[in-house]
C-alpha cells in the first residue's frame, strides 16, 4: 500500500538573478515498511525533496508544482499549524549531524518529552514513560539518567540515537533521514543503520534514506532513487538498480566508488559529469619535474617516527595529581620508504591526523623522535627545521577552511615560493604559479581569483598545487578527499597517483575510508586509540587481516563488492 | 569553583592596584586641594605647614607608600572636605546609585528582550522597523539631552513628574535608604532610570535581535520545527536561552559601565548618589575621595563580571568552571 506518493515535483527558489530550479519533474513511491534511498551528489536536490515534504524549504524556496500524497491526502500546500499537525505526529525527521541538531542548553529529556507531549497530547508522567520506553527501544543504556544528562555528555552515535528518538516520538507512519550517519564513523554508521532499518520493520514505518554514499544505499535501502541536479535519473529495487544500472549517470557513479577488493591503477572517472580537463605540462623538463640531489637515505627510509608520545591537558590544574590528560598518541611508531605511500587509517580520535600534525611540527611530541632522512626533526628549533620544512608539505582536510580567503589563488600558490625563495625572479614565480595551475588543471586564467569562487573539488587542486610549489619529496595528505563528492573524490585521487608517479613523491596519506586507503597505498597502518594496532602491506591487510580491531572495521564498512560488476568495465592491476 | 573565586580575587586587586596607581599619578595634575581647604586670608607660610602636615610636599612614591599601606587596611584615606574617611563617604552614597543602575537595568530587560525578540521573528513588520529605527536614534543621542528634554516634557510641561532628587526614602538598613519602597521616592526613579537606561537599551535591542536571527538558523531551531512543537515554544525556550549566552556576557561589562556613566544622569537630576558626588570631588579637588570612588567602581566591576560569569556557567551546561567534575 502506498504511504508517501510525490508526483512531478518542482521546487524553485527564486532570486533576483531569475528563478533557480533545484528539483525538476521528480515522482517517486514509498509502501510502508520500505526504505527508500534518495542518493545523489552535492546539488543533487536530495534535501531539498526531504525538507519540502515537511515544508521546512529555507526561504525563498517553494514547491511550484506536483503533489506531495501522504496517505492518499495531498500535503504539499498545508501551511503553519495544519503543517504541525503532520510534523512530528506522521512524519518524523533525523538530520544530518547530530551535533547540531540537539539544543545543546536543553537535557535531553526535555528534548525528547516535549515532542512526546507536543505530537501525542500526553501528561508530563506519560511523556517521561514514553521518554524511557524510546531510549530503551533505540539501544540507549541506563534510560533514566541520561534523560537529565545534556547533549555534550553523549558521543556522535548515542546523540543520533537520541535523535532517532525523538523522530519516533509521535510514532510517524513515515521517517525522512536527511545523512543520518555521514557524520559519524564506519562502526557507528552501522550501528545506527541497522536500528533505522529495525524500528522501520518492527512499526511499519516507511523510510526515505537521503545519502551520498552509494555503500550505505547497497546495505540498508530496499528501493533507490537516483538523483542527477534536480532531476530523477532512474527508480528502482536497489540491487536492480546497482547491478544493472540503465541509466549513464548511475553507471558512471557506481563506478567512481572506491572499490575495496581489487587494486585499480585509475579511478574510473564520472565522465557523465566534467569533461577533466588534461591541460598537462611536460614534467620531466620543468622546473616542478629537476630532481634535487636530496642525499641517499638509509635503507631507503625516508620517515621514521620512533616511540612517539603526545598527551594533551584536559583538565588543568595547580597540582600534579589532579591534572587530567588525554593520550593522544600512544608509543607509536612506524617508517615510510622513499617513494611509497603509507596510509594512516582509523576511526575518529584515534590519532591519526595528530601524528601527521607531529611530523609536519606542529605539534612538539612529549616522547620519542622523529627522523626524516636520517636526521632527527622532532628535536629542532623552527629556524633548524625551515629548510626541511620545504620538503615536507601537508594537504588539509577542509578544502573550505585551508586557504585564506583573503589572497588570490596565485598568491597562496606562491608564498611558500616567495617564502623559501626557490625562484630567481618574480617573473619565474609567475611562471612557476601559472604551470602548476595547469598541471593540476585548473588553467592559469583561475591565479586572478579568490578561494570562494571554486568549488570543493577545485579548491582541493588548489592546495595540491600549493603543497607542490615547494617541489617537496614528502606529502602528507590529511583525508584529502573526505568532504569531497565521489566524482570529484576521483578525480583528486588521480590526480595525486599522477603526480606521484611524476615526480617520485613520498606521501603519508591519512583516511578513515578504507577502500581510498585500499586504492592508494602500498602499506598501511590502522591506529585505534592513539596506539597502532596493525601494520601490513595493503593486499594482505584488507585480505587477511591480524588483528581482531582491523577485521571489525573491514566488516563494518558499507561497500559494494558483493554486487556483480557486470557492465561496469573496471581496469584492474594483476 | 574555589580556584575560579580565587583567581578572580586575584584579578580584581591586580585591577584596583593599577586604578589607584593611575589616580594617584594624576591627582598633581587636578589642582591645589589647599585652595578649596582652605580661605583667602591664609598665608602662604601656613599653606606650606599645612601642605606639609597632608604629607603632600613628600615624593610621590612616600606618599603612594603611605596610601597602600592605609589601603591595605581599609583605609583609603581621608576625604579633605567631608573631613570624613573617603570610604566612608562612598559607602553612604552607594544605595543611591545601585538604585538608579538596578533601575535602569530592570528597564533594559524588561524592555529589550520582547523588541529584540520580535524584531528578530517579525523582521518585515512595520512594528519591527519602528524598533530598529528608534534604537539608531536612540544611540546617537546623549544622555544628557535625554534627561534634560523628559524634565522639560514630564516635569516642566506636563508636571508628572519630579525634576530632581530621591524623594521620600524609607530606611531599609545600614546607610541604605530605599526610593522603591514609596510612591514619592518610586516618582523620583522613574525619569533618571529611563535616561540612564536610554543609552545601553538600543545596543541591547540589537544585540538581542542579531543573536536571536543567528539562533534560528541553526540546526537545532530546524529540528525543533521538524519535532513539530509549537512555534512560542520554539522562539521562547529553543532559541531565547541560546540567544542570551552572549547577552549575558556583554551584559555583565555593560551594567558595569552604567555604574561609571550615572555621572552624566546624576548630575542631570541632582541625584545624591557616587557619580554626583565624585563630580563634586573633582571640583574639590579632593583627592582622596577621587581616589576612592575609582577603586569602588573598579571593585563594582570585578564583582558584576564574576556574577555574570557565574549566572553563564548556570545557563550553559557545557561549562563548567574552573574544577568539578564532568
Amino acid at each position: 500500500m502506498t504511504l508517501l506518493c510525490v508526483e512531478n515535483l518542482r521546487i524553485e527558489f527564486p532570486s533576483r538573478h531569475g528563478i533557480a530550479v533545484s528539483v525538476n519533474d521528480v515522482s517517486f513511491e514509498l509502501a510502508r515498511g520500505e526504505i527508500l534511498g534518495l542518493v545523489g551528489e552535492s546539488g543533487a536536490g536530495k534535501s531539498t525533496i526531504g525538507n519540502a515534504i515537511i515544508n521546512l524549504l529555507s526561504a525563498p524556496g517553494r514547491i511550484a508544482g506536483g503533489s506531495v500524497v501522504l496517505d492518499g491526502e495531498p500535503i504539499q500546500t498545508l501551511q503553519g499549524e495544519a503543517m504541525r499537525q503532520i510534523r512530528g505526529r506522521r512524519i518524523g525527521f533525523i538530520f544530518q549531524d547530530p551535533m547540531t541538531s540537539l539544543n545543546p542548553l536543553l537535557t535531553i529529556g526535555t528534548q525528547l518529552m516535549e515532542t512526546v507531549v507536543a505530537t501525542r497530547g500526553a501528561s508530563k508522567e506519560e511523556a517521561e514513560a514514553r521518554a524511557l520506553e524510546l531510549l530503551e527501544a533505540v539501544g540507549i543504556p541506563e534510560p533514566k539518567l541520561r534523560l537529565n544528562q545534556y547533549p555534550h555528555q553523549f558521543s556522535g552515535g548515542m546523540r543520533q540515537r537520541v535523535v532517532i528518538a525523538i523522530a519516533l516520538a509521535g510514532d510517524p507512519e513515515l521517517i525522512i533521514a536527511d545523512e543520518p550517519t555521514t557524520a559519524l564513523d564506519v562502526s557507528i554508521q552501522n550501528q545506527v543503520l541497522e536500528l533505522i532499518r529495525k524500528l522501520c520493520k518492527e512499526r511499519d514505518v516507511g523510510c526515505i534514506l537521503i545519502t551520498h554514499d552509494m555503500g550505505v544505499i547497497a546495505n540498508t535501502t530496499d528501493r533507490v532513487a537516483v538523483l542527477y541536479q534536480g532531476e530523477l535519473m532512474e527508480c528502482g529495487p536497489t540491487m536492480d538498480v546497482l547491478e544493472r544500472p540503465q541509466h549513464d549517470y548511475t553507471r558512471s557513479l557506481i563506478s567512481a566508488v572506491p572499490r575495496s577488493d581489487v587494486k585499480v591503477h585509475r579511478f574510473p572517472q564520472v565522465e557523465y559529469i566534467e569533461k577533466a580537463e588534461e591541460l598537462r605540462i611536460d614534467v620531466k623538463n620543468h622546473w616542478l619535474g629537476q630532481k634535487e640531489s636530496f642525499g641517499e637515505v638509509d635503507h631507503g627510509k625516508l620517515l621514521e617516527v620512533k616511540d612517539v608520545d603526545l598527551r594533551f591537558v584536559t583538565k588543568r590544574a595547580f597540582r600534579e595529581r589532579d591534572r587530567r590528560y588525554v593520550q593522544a598518541i600512544d608509543n607509536v611508531s612506524f617508517h615510510v620508504k622513499e617513494g611509497e605511500t603509507f596510509g594512516l587509517v582509523g576511526e575518529s580520535g584515534s590519532g591519526k591526523s595528530t601524528t601527521a600534525r607531529v611530523i609536519a611540527g606542529l605539534y612538539r611530541p612529549d616522547g620519542g623522535q622523529v627522523y626524516f632522512a636520517g636526521k632527527e626533526i622532532s628535536g629542532m628549533s623552527a629556524r633548524e627545521r625551515r629548510p626541511l620544512n620545504r620538503q615536507i608539505q601537508m594537504i588539509f582536510q577542509n578544502p573550505y577552511s585551508s586557504l585564506n580567503a583573503r589572497m588570490t589563488v596565485a598568491n597562496i600558490i606562491a608564498e611558500p615560493i616567495r617564502f623559501h625563495q626557490l625562484a630567481s625572479s618574480e617573473a619565474e614565480v609567475r611562471q612557476i604559479v601559472n604551470d602548476l595551475l595547469d598541471h593540476v588543471g585548473l588553467g592559469k586564467a583561475m591565479g586572478v581569483r579568490y578561494p570562494h569562487e571554486f568549488s570543493g573539488g577545485q579548491r582541493q587542486r588548489i592546495s595540491i598545487a600549493r603543497a607542490l610549489a615547494t617541489r617537496p619529496r614528502f606529502l602528507i595528505c590529511d583525508e584529502p578527499t573526505s568532504a569531497l563528492d565521489v566524482s570529484v573524490q576521483a578525480q583528486i585521487l588521480n590526480l595525486l597517483k599522477d603526480l606521484q608517479e611524476e615526480l617520485g613523491l613520498t606521501m603519508l596519506f591519512i583516511s578513515h575510508d578504507l577502500p581510498v586507503i585500499r586504492q592508494m597505498c602500498d602499506r598501511i597502518a590502522v591506529m585505534k586509540q592513539g596506539a597502532i594496532v596493525e601494520i601490513n602491506d595493503s593486499a594482505s591487510l584488507f585480505t587477511n587481516p591480524e588483528n581482531e580491531y582491523t577485521r571489525n572495521l573491514i566488516e563494518v564498512m558499507p561497500h559494494l563488492d558483493h554486487l556483480s560488476r557486470e557492465g561496469l568495465e573496471l581496469e584492474s592491476v594483476a | 569553583m574555589f580556584a575560579f573565586l580565587a583567581r578572580r580575587l586575584l584579578q580584581a586587586l591586580i585591577v584596583m592596584f593599577v586604578i589607584s596607581l593611575i589616580s594617584f599619578s594624576i591627582q598633581d595634575n587636578l589642582g591645589d586641594p589647599l585652595r578649596e581647604l582652605v580661605g583667602q586670608s591664609v598665608s602662604e607660610a601656613q599653606r606650606q605647614e599645612l601642605r606639609d602636615e597632608l604629607g603632600l610636599n613628600d615624593p610621590f612614591l612616600v606618599q603612594y607608600g603611605r596610601f597602600l599601606k592605609g589601603a591595605v587596611q581599609g583605609d583609603l584615606g581621608q576625604s579633605y572636605f567631608f573631613k570624613e574617611p573617603a570610604l566612608e563617604v562612598i559607602l553612604a552614597k552607594l544605595p543611591a546609585t545601585l538604585e538608579l543602575v538596578f533601575g535602569a537595568t530592570l528597564l533594559i530587560i524588561v524592555v529589550s528582550i520582547p523588541a529584540g525578540v520580535y524584531a528578530a521573528i517579525r523582521p518585515h513588520s512595520f512594528l519591527t522597523k519602528m524598533i530598529m529605527g528608534w534604537s539608531i536614534l536612540g544611540i546617537s543621542i546623549p544622555v544628557f539631552l535625554t534627561a534634560i528634554f523628559g524634565i522639560y516634557l514630564f516635569s516642566i510641561e506636563l508636571g508628572w513628574l519630579p525634576s530632581y532628587g530621591r524623594g521620600e526614602l524609607v530606611h531599609v538598613w545600614g546607610s541604605w535608604e530605599s526610593g522603591y519602597l514609596s510612591w514619592d521616592g518610586f516618582l523620583h526613579l522613574i525619569m533618571p532610570c529611563f535616561a540612564l537606561a536610554s543609552i545601553m537599551l538600543p545596543l541591547f535591542i540589537r544585540l538581542i535581535r542579531s543573536e536571536m536571527v543567528e539562533t534560528l538558523s541553526t540546526e537545532y531551531v530546524k529540528f525543533a520545527k521538524a519535532k513539530g512543537l509549537k512555534k512560542t515554544r520554539i522562539y521562547f525556550l529553543h532559541a531565547l536561552k541560546n540567544t542570551m549566552l552572549p547577552v549575558v556576557t556583554v551584559g555583565g561589562v555593560q551594567i558595569g559601565t552604567m555604574v561609571a556613566y550615572t555621572i552624566l544622569t546624576e548630575t542631570v537630576f541632582q541625584w545624591p548618589g557616587m557619580g554626583f558626588l565624585f563630580l563634586e570631588a573633582v571640583n574639590r579637588v579632593d583627592t582622596p575621595l577621587i581616589v576612592a570612588y575609582l577603586i569602588v567602581v573598579g571593585a563594582i566591576f570585578v564583582v558584576v563580571n564574576t556574577l555574570v560569569d557565574l549566572i553563564y556557567g548556570l545557563i550553559n551546561p557545557t561549562v563548567r568552571l574552573a574544577g568539578g567534575d564532568k
